[in-house]
């Protein structure tokens, strides 16, 4: 299973793309590709968001699930989704509801 | 210190204006990522895990308290309270956003700062010791030389597309605190027997994934024919270094597959025709530049000895701090303070915007309004007199950075590592606190005498893991953190480079591995006066080896 993550352009900001087709800043709500087809759509509209200078470094990512939450299954990206494991008070996890990397 | 003239402001602020038509036309759409990219590079701002990333030029590593409170008036107005200061001397914001950068950037001009060339394959900013100006065993302060090379490489037309990124340092002493051997080029200020001031020079030294030591290709040059010798160097390097292969485009491995002879022969003929044009620096100049960083009027304070002495009986923690962190200045009544940004259990290098104030605040008070990043990722007050030492350790101890551990095992070098960084395979910051806090004693620190720890998240190897005496390399190995351990590496007069001990260690191991290493260093050390490194280099690999693997060293 992959979702397609990006930065945002005017600040840098770690973004996913999400069931309701924006790009969310946490990752809970993005949408799941599931096979070839879904992963080429996802990919399709990464590379279309990058075109339209909303989103850099466009990237599709391999998740799991765990308790029904996306998880990522590389540490890279679970740094990307919850911050700096060094400082809880920074990145997402600082804000309510988002999990600690490690 | 130096002052931007009236070409160095007018050119730092069009330089802002530019790029922040450049940002407003990418943030329009204007301009493509591909297009626009090389342009903030070439600014200094990087895209990270989280955010962008400003990488601040502090030119070999000297600031003024005004300077300082305008890094903490950036990390407090536009990131997120706190600074990384790097091993390139520089400072590294994590959190910018691109809109906010030209405001940033304008700031920075404000006093006389910059991001220019903090990235690219050009020349980047040239460091120095951190102790210039300061130090006792110096020849001269080797920073004019190092603002000199600053203007000429300044957007050198001929040397801002090179094969790779290149790196200068310059130090003035013996004893190398500026990790002369490990840059691209290492500059080595000294007298010849007529007294006279030049330079050895040694080209292809660095780091990353193919440690090399500079070699020596020059054992005296006269200091007027600076910019000839270097412009025929980065010649040399710019036609004939590698442009097909990233990992091998830099000069070391030019050098390297030149042969030093042959390389030495190479920039020697290209010197010849380049020794008698423009580029000899007139006496004048370097004397202009020079004066540029007179000395501070250092007043007599004699009583700084009786001072000292009382304070030590009335506070241990003092007398700890005055041992470790305070080095000898040429002014008998003065001293030269490192101030350790490695907390126990801190992020290396990490200031929040609140100490960057008092830090300025101190200096302005007592140290003669400087302040010199190092690139062991410390702070440095080069001037205060010794009778002002407790003062100076009092406002230390308020802010929570008088820990006396400079030079001990707990003064780790650290890259961001993963928690931070694009290209990390692995953590260094958290392997850094983990250790610090497991060696938290400070009397056990100072048993264990110097010992200077470096971790890299990568093979890129910006945490100098390949001289540290123990270095720490993380890799991504099946998906998980594997941290391989060297031994015997040096960043000093006597440079080396250290040797892998064998299989890596999981991060809940390397730990204890490194304190395996530390008792066996204890076991084995002749005496107490034999330093870690001493005893590596007398007895060898073997018996850590032997304590960290056992019988696996056995069956193999």
């Amino acid at each position: 299973m992959k979702v397609l993550t990006a930065n945002r352009l005017t600040d840098g900001e770690a973004v996913w793309y999400a069931t309701d087709h924006s790009w969310a800043e946490t990752i809970d709500n993005s949408e799941i590709a599931r096979d070839k087809a879904g992963e080429d759509r996802l990919e399709a509209i990464g590379k279309a968001a990058f075109l339209n200078n909303e989103v850099v470094d466009v990237d599709m990512i391999d998740i799991q699930l765990v308790d029904g939450a996306i998880r990522p299954i590389r540490l890279r990206e679970q740094i990307r989704a919850s911050g700096p494991t060094n400082r809880n008070d920074l990145g997402k996890q600082a804000r309510p509801a988002v999990p600690q990397a490690a | 210190m130096y002052r931007y003239d009236e070409f160095d402001q007018d050119f730092v602020n069009a330089r802002v204006a530019e790029f922040g038509d450049q940002v407003d036309r990418r943030l329009a759409g204007e301009i493509t990522e591909d297009q626009f990219r090389p342009l903030r590079l070439m600014n200094g701002v990087y895209l990270q895990l989280h955010a962008y990333m400003l990488r601040i030029a502090i030119p070999y590593g000297t600031l003024n308290p005004r300077q300082l409170r305008m890094l903490a008036h950036i990390a407090r107005k536009y990131d997120k309270g706190y600074g990384h200061f790097t091993t390139r001397q520089n400072i590294q914001f994590n959190w910018p956003a691109l809109s906010d950068v030209p405001a940033i950037l304008a700031d920075l001009a404000s006093v006389e700062m910059h991001a220019i060339q903090t990235s690219g394959n050009c020349i980047r900013n040239v460091t120095a010791d951190h102790f210039a100006g300061a130090a006792a065993d110096e020849v001269a302060d080797p920073r004019p030389y190092a603002e000199i090379l600053r203007q000429w490489s300044s957007v050198h037309p001929e040397f801002s597309y090179l094969p790779r990124k290149f790196k200068i340092a310059v130090t003035a002493a013996e004893r190398d605190r500026a990790a002369i051997k490990t840059h691209d080029i290492g500059l080595h200020l000294k007298k010849n027997e007529k007294g006279e001031l030049g330079f050895a020079v040694y080209v292809g030294g660095g780091q990353g994934r193919t440690p090399m030591i500079a070699k020596k290709v020059r054992d005296f040059l006269p200091e007027n024919e600076l910019l000839s010798y270097c412009t025929a160097i980065l010649r040399v390097y710019n036609l004939n270094g590698r442009r097909d292969n990233k990992y091998k485009a830099r000069v070391k491995i030019l050098v390297h597959e030149t042969g030093v002879e042959e390389i030495t022969r190479q920039i020697e003929a290209e010197w010849e025709a380049l020794r008698e044009t423009e580029l000899k620096l007139p006496d004048a100049d370097i004397r202009a530049i020079e004066a540029y960083f007179a000395p501070p009027a250092l007043v007599a304070r004699p009583e700084g000895e009786e001072a000292v002495k009382t304070a030590r009986l009335d506070s241990r923690s003092f007398g700890e701090w005055l041992d470790q962190n305070v080095f000898t200045h040429r002014h008998p009544d003065y001293a030269a303070v490192t101030i350790s940004l490695k907390g126990i259990g801190e992020a290396p290098g990490d200031a929040t915007d609140s100490q960057m104030e008092a830090v300025a605040d101190i200096a302005e008070k007592y140290g003669y309004n400087e302040i010199r990043v190092t690139h062991e990722q410390n702070l440095v007050l080069p001037h205060v007199a010794r009778a002002d030492l407790r003062a100076v350790y009092d406002a230390l101890v308020e802010i929570g950075l008088a820990t006396a551990n400079y030079g001990l095992i707990s003064d780790i070098i650290a890259c961001p590592g993963l928690d931070y960084c694009a290209l990390a395979n692995a953590r260094s910051i958290p392997i850094a606190q983990e250790i610090s806090r497991r060696f938290a004693s400070l009397e056990r620190q100072r048993d264990i005498g110097e010992l200077k720890l470096k971790i890299s998240g990568c093979i890129n190897a910006c945490g100098h893991h390949h001289v540290g005496h123990i270095g720490i390399l993380g890799v991504e190995k099946k998906g998980a953190e594997l941290y391989q351990v060297t031994l015997g590496g040096s960043g000093d007069e006597n440079t080396s480079i250290g040797e892998i001990i064998g299989r890596g260690f999981g991060p809940e191991e390397i730990t204890d591995a490194i304190e395996t290493v530390v008792e066996t260093y204890l076991r084995i050390r002749a005496d107490r006066s034999e330093k870690f490194l001493d005893a590596y280099r007398r007895v060898g690999a073997a018996p850590f080896k032997e304590a960290l693997y056992g019988s696996e060293v056995k069956a193999a």
